[in-house]
């Protein structure tokens, strides 16, 4: 359990004090969201409309930027063997790095979110509800992500195959991400169904997620 | 002849050599009986003669999902009992069951121009299956980036399983989003009985592109076995060379 919280700690501390990778995620968040006013017109009836579904995309999109820093720093500086060897089960590690990796990504973009729900026009008093879809949805994110991420260092190819890889297995949490965030602001279907149906999705993945990405890992650098 | 003995690639070869023809002979047989009744067989009431694109469309819907069966058996026997046939056997059925999710796109798509009046619906069954169709492909670029067979075949068979897991929940969300947004669907097919003068040569085409998967199935195991060893063999040479 120490030697756990110790590998999360150290993830955090990397992803806080190394090249800014925790706030690179929330930025390009950020710009995603700005880009698509210019993309859609200024229109802030539509934008209403639309927002929590362009919320959802850009947080997939910006979670799935960071994955590839997930194990490819590991193993380009080695510490990746070190951690198939040590005698804490692989998956444990695995888990114990998305979560880290979760803290540090993922959150940010649920903390951004109701500033960037003020510029897409989505209503103020659903704003927590469409936070607390984010927080739901967005380790599911990360646990599907972590399976494409240990994939991709295993054949040592980051980047678009990893994107290949995990976006479509990410369909149902945007589905139902958005579904719930849309229950929530214009309804007429209730927020309960879609958000607990969210939550089960992360729950699954988080069971899974951790067993795929450690057989990848062993299958694919043995 | 048990699982077992077919593990040495001799064995299968010379097995899948003495198969194929037969194999391939039945499919013909199978498939000038399926299409001559196909083509006997009456036109439908509304939508004339283009109904004619089920007896295609139907049973390539059918093989994609097989062939994602049959990648999960064979990711189960790569990664538990490390088969070495059952990796060959998971990259041989990947290409082909994508070439049917294909096929099963396309028909559909033209199928639908004239009877729905339009190319391409957010229908959830079609939806689903054009979902199905990028996963073959995440698992096909995952073999193409693998510069190691054995690597790349293992990191599929991880790959296929999750999405043995997955594609139950997302064909269940998918049904979900498209009744949330589109209330009753263009496409029904709720147990209608299907008359027998059309019922009968479908499942004889069924069966046909059955064995049909399965001919292309063997012969691209076979391909490929030949195709590693050819590259053995190279790299035994460069070593040569290189001493």
């Amino acid at each position: 359990m120490t030697a756990l919280l110790a590998l999360m700690l150290r993830d955090m501390r990397l992803a806080v004090r190394a090249g800014g990778g925790a706030l690179m995620g929330a930025l390009f968040f950020l710009i995603v969201v700005v880009m698509v006013p210019f993309a859609v017109g200024p229109d802030l009836n539509l934008l209403a409309r639309i927002g929590p579904a362009i919320l959802w995309l850009g947080a997939l999109l910006a979670s799935l930027l960071a994955l590839d820093r997930l194990f490819a720093t590991d193993y380009e500086d080695g510490s990746l063997d070190l951690l198939m060897m040590a005698p804490m089960p692989l998956e444990l590690a695995v888990a114990a790095k998305a979560i880290a990796h979760w803290l540090t990504t993922g959150l940010p973009l649920v903390l951004i979110a109701p500033l960037l729900g003020l510029m897409l026009n989505v209503e103020l008093n659903a704003t927590g509800a469409l936070m607390l879809t984010l927080l739901a949805g967005t380790p599911a994110l990360t646990f599907i992500g972590l399976i494409g991420a240990a994939l991709s260092v295993a054949l040592r190819r980051g980047g678009l195959l990893l994107a290949v890889l995990v976006l479509p297995l990410t369909i149902p949490v945007l589905i139902f991400g958005v579904a719930a965030a849309e229950a929530a602001i214009v309804g007429p279907a209730p927020f309960g169904p879609a958000f607990t149906i969210l939550c089960a999705l992360s729950l699954m993945s988080f069971v899974l997620g951790p067993f795929a990405a450690a057989a990848a890992l062993r299958y694919g650098l043995e | 002849m048990p699982v077992i003995d077919l593990a040495n690639p001799t064995r299968f070869l010379n097995l899948a050599n003495r198969v194929l023809p037969w194999l391939a002979g039945a499919t013909l047989v199978l498939f000038a009986i399926g299409l001559y009744r196909a083509m006997g067989a009456p036109d439908d009431y509304q939508q004339g003669a283009t109904v004619k694109i089920m007896f295609l469309h139907v049973p390539a819907a059918w093989l994609g999902m097989l062939g994602w069966g049959l990648m999960s058996l064979a990711a189960l026997g790569t990664l538990v009992w490390r088969h070495p046939l059952a990796d060959v056997a998971g990259k041989a059925a990947a290409p082909i069951g994508a070439a049917f999710t294909f096929i099963c796109l396309v028909t559909g798509s033209l199928w639908g121009r004239p009877t729905w009046g339009t190319y391409w619906v957010w229908d959830a069954r079609l939806t689903s299956v054009l979902v199905l169709f990028l996963l073959y492909l995440g698992v096909l670029a995952l073999y193409w980036t693998a510069d190691d067979p054995g690597r790349g075949s293992r990191a599929a068979a991880v790959l296929t399983l999750v999405g043995a897991v997955n594609l139950p929940i997302i064909k269940f969300s998918v049904d979900w989003w498209n009744t949330l947004h589109q209330p009753s669907s263009i496409l029904r097919m709720s147990g209608s009985a299907i008359d027998p003068s059309i019922l009968t040569p479908l499942l004889i085409m069924a069966a046909a592109f059955t064995l049909l998967f399965f001919t292309l199935h063997l012969a691209a195991m076979r391909n490929e076995i030949l195709r590693r060893r050819v590259r053995a063999m190279r790299l035994m040479q460069a070593q040569e060379v290189h001493a």
